[in-house]
């Protein structure tokens, strides 16, 4: 009844043009607060879970199921209850679900959802004005993966933080999905020493107490995916970047566990070439300009992995809105003097903040607040953009 | 003689690690280039949680962060590992230290488990858990006269209550925001070389005569540096935290007056 009312609503909403699945999983929930629980049941659902790459595994992850039927996701990134309880209603009941859950409510959702399988990608610093600790998250994920819940975890080996948050499920897969952002996992979370990052087949260990990366049960080898029998999948993606081979090895784990052929998983997972505009590659005036969204300091180290070389300019647009997070300082935990040699033009709201930061970073820059105009003063045919969260929606809006 | 008399300073930046929460590594990028474009052999100086400290830097920057990494810095900065900062201060150099930062200089701050814990003793002032809502937002603030600064501007997030004692000052007069947040409407705790307050931002990225005071008290005057970017920023941020540059825009009918 309670489903049925919802996307009733939902429909309304829709026909209004207000983007309406938030709002009719606001009412779903209203009307039936265990609404999650009911809209889950006798379906297998698989949760994605992280700080960065959420929505394009997720977006892997649903095409890779997709090769056995139906799937329903919330594939526009609503991954707060509502959107959950939404993107649910409108399916019919036993269509398996790939959902992307924001990691402060992973806990709640997974109670709700008897996931399958969950994947829990990476934790860093984000919304520095919000999220107070990543550590308070690792430890609520801890707290929630025990032998309580029967679930398969597949989980990030290589971050430390997610390792804490996953160490006491009883079912783990450990995937070597590397996190080059290593500065909010420096002390650990079991003891307080330091964490020595010691790379190769070590991964990480902790200096004063036992805990350590654990063995990997799926590494990543150029673009191979190898599991511990030795089985070698390989990964030809559209995406571009070491974090979508990341990404998708991850989903390809979760797409196993409930039960898709890893060959036709990874055929269709290469045919993704787009996320709900990231990657993609549009033309704006006469120019041709890349969207990339990186929305913290984490997302920006994977950037500059596959960013177009210099001389190339770049244009960068940082807000700080809510999503965003208020507080722009993390500006200064990225390594911007990478982009030396070129120019880059800065733009969003908080593009002030930019401007300063890439003077300071010794990096040929104009300022341009309006992002359209900001492309147009790129002098180049093609050019990559790199926009944060709430500056990417406004440039899509934009270009739409 | 400290190195700073023949042109090199080193600007040390301690656990970034530990007190990196929020961006504020950028004052010793900060320091150390403004110190370069003058033509000083400006050498920056990351000391990890668990590397030696080094007693000899002109500067030190300690930023915010979490209540555990806090007393594992306070730690390694304590007597029990030899006191590296108070030697260091002692010796005549300059610390600016920001949020949970400026709360391990005091002389107590509350640890992890909630307990009164002993801080360096560099200021005089002591930080207790406040009871209200985390301060979370614009602050504006402005600085003691005396220091011949403009309005300062930042962006805090805590939840300490920091008193200042006789021993110290408050770096200034909070106009919009919290501060230090114990009743007194002031920010910040200063003695001598050593400073702290609350601003984020990272602070000297909007205030950069703050900055140059700073290097300042270790290698004597300097030359103005173009800072148009800095002053673009701090006017969008004072306006959007509803208070105008009154300081500058005082200067400025100074100057009209004048003619």
């Amino acid at each position: 009844m309670a489903s049925r009312l919802g996307s009733g609503v939902s429909g309304v909403s829709r026909r209004l043009g207000r983007g309406g699945s938030v709002i009719g999983g606001r009412a779903i929930l209203a009307v039936d607060p265990r609404a999650l629980d009911r809209l889950a049941v006798g379906r297998p659902v698989a949760l994605v879970s992280g700080t960065n790459g959420k929505t394009t595994t997720t977006s892997l992850l649903r095409a890779a199921l997709a090769t056995a039927g139906p799937v329903v996701t919330n594939a526009l990134g609503a991954n707060l209850p509502p959107g959950l309880a939404a993107a649910l209603a409108a399916s019919p009941p036993g269509v398996p679900a790939a959902l992307e859950v924001d990691e402060a409510w992973l806990s709640r959702v997974a109670a709700s959802t008897a996931p399958r399988a969950v994947a829990l990608l990476n934790l860093s610093r984000d919304q520095l004005d919000r999220n107070n600790e990543v550590r308070v998250l690792a430890s609520s994920w801890r707290t929630t993966f025990g032998p309580a819940l029967p679930t398969t975890v597949v989980a990030n080996a290589d971050d430390p933080l997610v390792v804490w948050g996953a160490g006491m499920a009883p079912d783990v897969r450990w995937v070597g999905a590397g996190q080059p952002w290593t500065d909010d996992a420096a002390g650990c979370p079991s003891c307080g020493a330091r964490i020595q990052f010691v790379g190769g087949d070590n991964g990480w260990v902790c200096g004063g107490c036992d805990f350590r990366r654990p063995p990997l049960d799926v590494r990543i080898e150029g673009d191979e995916v190898v599991d511990r029998s030795g089985n070698r999948t390989a990964l030809r993606l559209s995406l571009p970047g070491r974090a979508n081979l990341a990404n998708a090895a991850m989903a390809l784990t979760v797409a196993q566990v409930l039960g898709a052929q890893p060959s036709k998983a990874v055929a269709a997972m290469s045919e993704l070439s787009e996320v709900v505009g990231r990657y993609a590659t549009v033309t704006v005036g006469g120019q041709q300009a890349r969207l990339l969204l990186a929305k913290n300091p984490a997302g920006w180290l994977e950037v500059f992995d596959f960013l177009r070389p210099a001389p190339l300019p770049v244009v960068v647009a940082i807000n700080a809105r809510i999503a965003d997070g208020r507080d722009p300082s993390w500006l200064w935990d990225v390594p911007f003097e990478r982009l030396e040699r070129r120019l880059v033009v800065a733009t969003g709201e908080r593009s002030r903040d930019l401007a300063v930061r890439l003077h300071y970073a010794g990096v040929e820059h104009v300022h341009q607040p309006d992002l359209l105009r900001a492309v147009a003063a790129a002098p180049a045919a093609s050019v990559d953009v790199v926009a944060n969260y709430t500056s990417f929606q406004q440039l899509r809006a934009r270009l739409a | 003689m400290t190195s700073a008399a023949n042109g090199t300073v080193t600007v040390a930046l301690l656990f970034p690690d530990l007190l990196g929460t929020y961006g504020d590594s950028g004052n010793a990028v900060i320091l150390a280039r403004r110190l370069a474009w003058r033509g000083f052999e400006a050498r920056m100086v990351t000391v990890r949680s668990g590397d030696p400290v080094p007693e000899s830097c002109e500067v030190y920057v300690v930023g915010g962060g979490e209540d555990l990494p806090q007393a594992l810095a306070a730690q390694e900065l304590g007597p029990a590992a030899g006191g590296p900062l108070r030697r260091a201060v002692d010796g005549g150099a300059a610390v600016l230290a920001v949020c949970a930062g400026l709360q391990i200089l005091g002389t107590s701050f509350v640890g992890p488990d909630g307990v009164e814990t002993d801080g360096l003793a560099l200021l005089d002032c002591s930080t207790r858990r406040g009871s209200g809502p985390r301060a979370v937002g614009e602050i504006v603030v402005e600085p003691d006269p005396g220091l011949g600064l403009p309005t300062l501007t930042g962006y805090e997030n805590h939840a300490g209550v920091t008193t200042v004692g006789p021993g110290s000052r408050p770096l200034g007069r909070v106009r919009h925001g919290v501060g230090n947040g114990d009743g007194s409407g002031t920010d910040g705790v200063r003695s001598g070389r050593v400073l702290g307050t609350y601003l984020h931002g990272p602070v000297l990225a909007r205030n950069p005569d703050l900055a140059d005071h700073v290097l300042a008290s270790v290698v004597g005057d300097l030359v103005p540096l173009d800072d148009s970017e800095s002053e673009e920023l701090r006017r969008e941020r004072l306006a959007a935290a509803g208070a105008p540059d009154l300081s500058r825009r005082g200067f400025r009918l100074l100057e009209r007056l004048r003619r």
